[in-house]
């Protein structure tokens, strides 16, 4: 079953055309990842799926519900973390999970969610004292006050230090056990490789690669990268062709690393040769990722 | 779906949401709530406590009931208009939007405090005046007195929240709320007792906007003078006049979402997202 069912979605402001044609398919309990450069059109598709925003053409089908025309019951089952909303300052943590929570018919419990994502001890807190990173957990616990079906994330962890996030892959992970479907944007590459099942990448208004965090943009057939230093070696004595020399730096591509790897250190051990700094490495998402807005941006 | 909170429960949170809000922010109670009783006390010193020479009542008399429309319209029209914008600039009113409150819900719980702290207001004034000022209460009238207050606090919170729906930011309805208000205060009996001789064009001010009439159908209610029930069925039909077209219109015309470029909060964040 999918959730969120989307074909030929096109906004138009004025002459500006923000979203040029997108299709798009979440299935139930998935997490799925929107990437993409700012100003490429994932902002405005998600606020056109909460409802936010009317689309000018295509249809789209969320939780079955038309989010253009939605019924009360869409923004029952629905949860939304933005980043341009925000809590009441002079509430504290506790009172703004008790005063949203009650607007839902299925409500998870104040205490369980500030627990959830770790606000503890800022419970009686005014939210105006609470750190950057402690405002988006409690964003976070916000958009899953009603208990949601389908949650819809808008950069949930930007501004967190490194804990923090890990904290909030946490409860995210936590949500997808619950069978949740999640629908991400981020820009941060490791986010979307740790959390998702799929990727769309966004770019002027287009998707322009989708896949699995391992297979986008043809990842999964790209060659492997071995890369390392050697000094006072004679060039041409290598045991395989370097595909690039960058000061030191020799970089061998290879389809077959297990055995081109052995032949490199064999021959490294027998001339007693030290291959400094050796990394092997496939390209990372956020290689594809660079390379695929880079391609649509000098296209 | 089973378990959706009754409407009446869903009101009554949002009642006593809005109303906690208020009085965690000092500033804005203090000025809707004791600076009109300040200019009544200084109002009584200067003045003294004597009767009014062609009004034929005490300073007190007058001062108390013309004060605590002040109070009520703070309490209403300043107040909403004010806070309503700084919470669209902050994205609050984004975030309810996204929520299955329906919007006149909200709303509703928005006007219900403000009419609730406007009635704390008057009994403010009203008890202070009463207490140390010698000012006549008449039980007769009091029906009057509460049916012009729920008319007048409904007529001036659709104007604030008109005002919120047309101000670009918070800063401006603010602007807008504090520079209508006055200057009205003193074309409609609520500051000055009118002379007799006025100006034609400042009687036609006052008369053209809904404050004086707020403040005279709720004077009449004190009026030592009158002997009648005090019902001043013209000035509360005018007000529900303007009530029902600020209404339609701020219904028209409100948006949730920051105004694009319209506050600086708006721009601190726009500046703050990452390329």
């Amino acid at each position: 079953m999918a959730a969120i069912e989307v074909r030929g979605l096109v906004k138009r402001y004025g002459d500006l055309e923000a979203v040029a044609g997108i299709d798009l398919t979440v299935l139930e309990g998935e997490v799925f990842a929107l990437l993409g450069p700012n100003g490429a059109g994932k902002t405005t598709t998600v606020e056109i799926l909460e409802g936010y925003r009317e689309r000018t053409s295509g249809d789209v089908s969320v939780l079955g519900y038309d989010p253009g025309d939605p019924p009360r019951e869409f923004r029952e089952r629905i949860g939304i973390v933005l980043q341009e909303t925000s809590v009441e300052p002079e509430l504290t943590v506790a009172e703004a999970l008790d005063i949203y929570g009650a607007i839902y018919p299925r409500r998870r419990p104040t205490g369980e969610l500030i627990e959830l994502v770790g606000l503890t001890d800022k419970r009686d807190d005014r939210v105006k004292t609470l750190s950057g990173g402690q405002r988006r957990r409690l964003e976070l616990a916000l958009g899953i006050v009603g208990d949601p079906d389908l949650i819809f994330l808008d950069e949930p962890t930007t501004g967190f230090d490194p804990s923090a996030r890990r904290q909030a892959w946490t409860v995210i992970e936590n949500l997808r056990g619950l069978g949740k479907t999640i629908l991400l944007t981020t820009h941060y590459m490791d986010e979307a490789q740790h959390l998702s099942d799929r990727v769309a990448v966004i770019a002027r208004g287009r998707i322009i690669a989708a896949g699995t965090p391992e297979t986008i943009g043809g990842r999964a057939d790209a060659k492997t990268m071995i890369r390392f230093r050697v000094a006072g070696v004679a060039l041409d004595s290598l045991p395989l062709v370097p595909v690039r020399l960058d000061g030191g730096f020799v970089e061998i591509e290879s389809s077959d690393p297990t055995r081109d790897l052995y032949t490199l250190t064999r021959w490294a051990l027998d001339n007693e040769i030290e291959l400094e700094d050796l990394v092997v490495d496939r390209p990372s998402l956020e290689d594809i990722y660079l390379q695929l807005t880079d391609d649509e941006v000098t296209a | 779906m089973t378990g959706r909170p009754s409407t009446l429960r869903l009101l009554w949170v949002q009642t006593v949401y809005q109303s906690k809000l208020f009085w965690r922010n000092p500033v804005s109670a203090f000025f809707t709530l004791a600076f009109p009783v300040m200019i009544f006390v200084v109002f009584s010193l200067v003045f003294g406590n004597e009767k009014i020479p062609y009004l034929e009542i005490t300073v007190a008399q007058y001062y108390a009931p013309s004060l605590a429309v002040f109070a009520a319209v703070s309490a209403t029209y300043t107040n909403l208009a004010i806070t309503t914008s700084y919470q669209r600039d902050l994205g609050i009113l984004k975030r309810i939007r996204g929520t299955p409150l329906p919007a006149w819900v909200y709303m509703g719980g928005k006007i219900i405090s403000a009419t609730y702290i406007a009635f704390i207001g008057i009994v403010i004034m009203i008890g202070v005046g009463v207490a140390f000022y010698g000012l006549n209460v008449y039980g007769r009238t009091m029906p009057a007195a509460i049916l012009t207050f729920l008319v007048g606090s409904f007529a001036f919170s659709a104007l604030g929240l008109f005002i919120s729906a047309v101000a670009p930011s918070g800063q401006a309805a603010t602007a807008v709320a504090n520079a209508t208000l006055l200057p009205l205060a003193f074309f409609s009996g609520i500051f000055i007792i009118p002379a007799e001789d006025s100006p034609t064009w400042l009687r036609l001010v006052g008369d053209f906007f809904p404050l004086k009439h707020f403040n005279d159908a709720f004077f009449a209610a004190f009026d030592p003078q009158r002997t009648d029930a005090a019902f001043e069925g013209g000035h509360l039909a005018y007000m529900v006049l303007w009530g029902v077209i600020a209404a339609a219109l701020a219904i028209r015309w409100f948006t949730w979402e920051p105004t694009v470029g319209g506050s600086t909060t708006r721009r601190r964040r726009a500046a703050r997202v990452p390329t």
